[in-house]
């Protein structure tokens, strides 16, 4: 039985409790809550991001902010200064261009075959096979590693005289450098690092297509609906929401790509598959005298346009509702 | 006093009289180097300086080149580190002159001392302790030049010569490369300035001209004609610095151009599994010139110890601790006594020590246009740029006179930037 309100035994009012209701006032107090968690967001997102600011409009390498003269929106104008704007090499900064331009490659193709991949695996892995379990950790096994040993194992693969020109030996098949060749190295970036991130994904959308209900599914078994009718009319739709947050981690995640490739390809060859934050990388940290100001400026750039497709997402999502 | 309050006592008083006596303690300073080369003479120094200690950490070539300068921009960093980007980090040094001996270090370090004075510095400040030189070098397999029964060219023979050789030897013995450079704007300086290239004026402004030209036309050629593999320059981007030494190690490349450095590497891995020998510097048009580069330790401005920076350095200095270190490291040593006199180093083959020699016996055909760019504080910015350029070429991104044109706004973007 139950014991009512009156019942249950009194519990000790803490002293700090006490005192703060009566100091900052019971309306006040839920943001007394919020203030460590509010500090540290202002501390470690917001501040760095007007610091980055501040760098974008200042010059030198110097780290120190108060020894960094400010030169306005020079960095800004040394990187979009171009005469044709779909021809990287009439651009003063060449390489963040043909690096956008790779981006805006790169993105939707990777996050196409990532979901692709990601979701076909989940729906095969969702039904009734033998050894499924195992299948599953197959797939999710790697996501565990680190990127650098994806690249590494990639590179092993691909180079020369590598495993992939082994197998094809074995058939007669002439060698190939896999990652001489612009359109193949672009190729190869893409194959990877769906291959490394696709497990995530999958366990992700794995969840999604449990908790649809199954009655919905043997009820289409009983109107004889196709397995495509099925699919089509009843998993996209349930996993929609799913799919849209599948979607924008994927986004994200492929935007910010940079390690796989670093080591992979270096952005080669050439420039066939530098992406930007590959060329802030190299302008910021990599490069000699350190130019902080064009890479804060670069970032920024990159920012604006995330947050531009992040408003479009959203309005999106939105208007479907 | 209740428990708590008395536990809490006792740990303020602990911790308290732990700081006082670290106060009072040794003077601590840091040393950061590529390995463990440096220990016995930090073990000397302490011996001979009771209530010091010098801790040594062991980092990578990777940290050396691309954390530690980012470490030294905020204040931060060890009190002294292996520098190889002389010229570029000087802003940051400690000058020693006040703790070291002057003189000593002018007569036996007079010839590179001027790569680490920057360009505000005292002309007769010490800057750091230059204790190794390295050189640029062509390693070649001679065991494959026999199989294929070509001669070796001769100690004069020209970069174009040796890539004609290295071809016709790889296909004979059907070999996979010919010829490979390390993916580095170092080794490639070593040819544009045989061709003529001087790629810094006296002003410290980037020079593009016919030299640099030729050198990237010929260089370029080499990758479409086969003589060098696209694997390296050709495949990776970016101003990523990459060598596939490996491939002379295991016997697929019959020449490979890279630098004293690796020599250790080659003898523990190949042993007598083939012949090979270090070769005089290629020519081009102006010169046989090889690429001097090298280590220092340097001590930096931000250090609480500096005294006991400089009193370190000095006991490095000295030339049986040099010895010590320049014989474990295998380096071309700076000193001019050591220079003089040779040195012995330790548990090396004969073919090492006549590799050394070989590299040794370079150093005076360098040209005055390899010291000037190796002195450089943008040498690096030129570096990233011709190995970045150079790539985009051989991918057919650009043709050479746009890459020429580049590489000079590159440089020039880069000296803004720092003299903002």
């Amino acid at each position: 039985m139950l014991g009512t309100a009156a019942s249950l035994p009194a519990r000790a009012v803490n002293p700090l409790w006490k005192w703060l209701q009566k100091t900052i006032g019971v309306k006040r107090l839920p943001w007394a809550f919020l203030a460590p968690n509010m500090a540290s967001v202002l501390f470690f997102s917001l501040l760095p991001v007007f610091i980055n600011i501040y760098y974008s409009v200042t010059g030198s390498d110097n780290l120190f902010l108060d020894e960094r003269p400010f030169v306005g929106g020079s960095n800004y104008a040394t990187l979009l200064a171009c005469e044709n704007y779909l021809d990287p090499a009439t651009c003063s900064r060449d390489l963040f261009w043909r690096a956008l331009g790779n981006l805006i490659m790169f993105v939707p193709l990777q996050v196409m075959f990532m979901m692709g991949v990601a979701l076909i695996t989940a729906i095969a892995l969702n039904g009734k096979i033998r050894a499924r379990g195992f299948f599953r950790g197959v797939f999710f096994f790697p996501v565990m590693l680190s990127p650098v040993v994806v690249a590494l194992t990639w590179q092993w693969i691909l180079q020369r005289n590598g495993i992939l020109n082994g197998i094809l030996g074995v058939f007669g098949l002439e060698r190939f450098t896999w990652l001489a060749d612009p359109h193949w190295a672009f190729f190869w970036t893409i194959f990877v690092t769906v291959w490394a991130h696709s497990g995530f994904f999958m366990i992700i959308l794995l969840a999604g297509l449990q908790s649809i209900p199954q009655d919905v599914y043997e009820a289409a078994k009983m109107d004889r609906a196709s397995p495509w009718r099925v699919f089509t009319r009843i998993t996209v739709p349930m996993l929609r929401p799913v799919l849209l947050v599948v979607f924008i981690l994927a986004v994200i995640r492929s935007v910010q790509t940079f390690d796989e490739i670093y080591v992979l390809t270096g952005g080669g060859p050439g420039s066939a598959t530098m992406l930007l934050v590959q060329y802030i990388y190299e302008t910021g940290f990599a490069a000699q005298p350190r130019n902080y100001g064009l890479a804060a400026a670069a970032s920024l750039l990159l920012g604006a346009a995330l947050l531009v497709f992040t408003l479009v997402q959203m309005k999106l999502s939105g208007d479907r509702k | 006093m209740n428990c708590l309050t008395r536990r809490f006592a006792a740990l303020t008083l602990t911790a308290a009289s732990i700081s006082l006596a670290g106060g009072a303690q040794a003077q601590e300073i840091t040393v950061q180097a590529l390995d463990q080369y440096l220990q016995p003479v930090i073990d000397a120094f302490e011996a001979e300086n009771p209530g010091t200690k010098v801790n040594l950490e062991v980092v990578s070539y990777q940290s050396i080149a691309e954390s530690l300068p980012v470490q030294l921009a905020s204040g931060g960093g060890p009190d002294i580190s292996v520098v190889t980007d002389l010229g570029g980090l000087s802003k940051y040094y400690l000058d020693l002159t006040p703790y070291v001996d002057q003189a000593y270090f002018e007569k036996q370090f007079g010839m590179v001392l001027d790569w680490m004075r920057g360009k505000d510095a005292d002309p007769n400040g010490i800057y750091g302790l230059p204790d190794s030189i390295t050189v640029t070098g062509g390693f070649v397999n001679k065991t494959l030049f026999e199989q294929a029964g070509i001669d070796l060219p001769g100690g004069d023979a020209t970069w174009a010569e040796w890539g004609a050789a290295a071809h016709a030897v790889a296909e004979t013995a059907n070999t996979d490369f010919p010829f490979e450079m390390d993916r580095s704007g170092h080794r490639f300086a070593a040819m544009a300035i045989s061709y003529g290239a001087e790629l810094v004026d006296d002003e410290g402004m980037p020079v593009i001209d016919e030299g640099l030209r030729n050198a990237i036309a010929q260089f370029v050629e080499w990758h479409r004609d086969g003589t060098m593999p696209l694997d390296l320059w050709g495949a990776v981007g970016g101003a990523t610095m990459r060598d596939n030494f490996t491939d002379f190690v295991n016997a697929t490349a019959v020449l490979y151009y890279g630098g004293s450095w690796q020599l250790r590497r080659l003898d523990e891995e190949v042993g007598d599994f083939f012949d090979w020998e270090v070769i005089d510097s290629p020519c081009g048009a102006a010169a046989c010139s090889a690429m001097p580069g090298g280590g220092a330790l340097a001590g930096f401005k931000h250090t609480h110890e500096p005294e006991l920076v400089g009193k370190f350095l000095n006991f490095a200095a000295r030339d049986e601790n040099l010895r010590t270190m320049i014989s474990s490291a295998v380096n071309i040593p700076t000193a001019q006594s050591m220079i003089e006199s040779g040195i012995e180093y330790r548990g090396v083959s004969d073919k090492v020590q006549s590799a050394l020699d070989t590299f040794i016996n370079q150093i005076p055909k360098m040209a005055p246009a390899a010291y000037r760019f190796q002195g450089w504080p943008f040498q690096r910015a030129m570096m990233n740029s011709l190995t970045t350029r150079i790539s985009q070429v051989i991918n057919n991104e650009m043709d050479i006179d746009t890459a020429l044109e580049r590489i000079d706004q590159d440089v020039r973007l880069a000296i803004s930037a720092a003299r903002n």
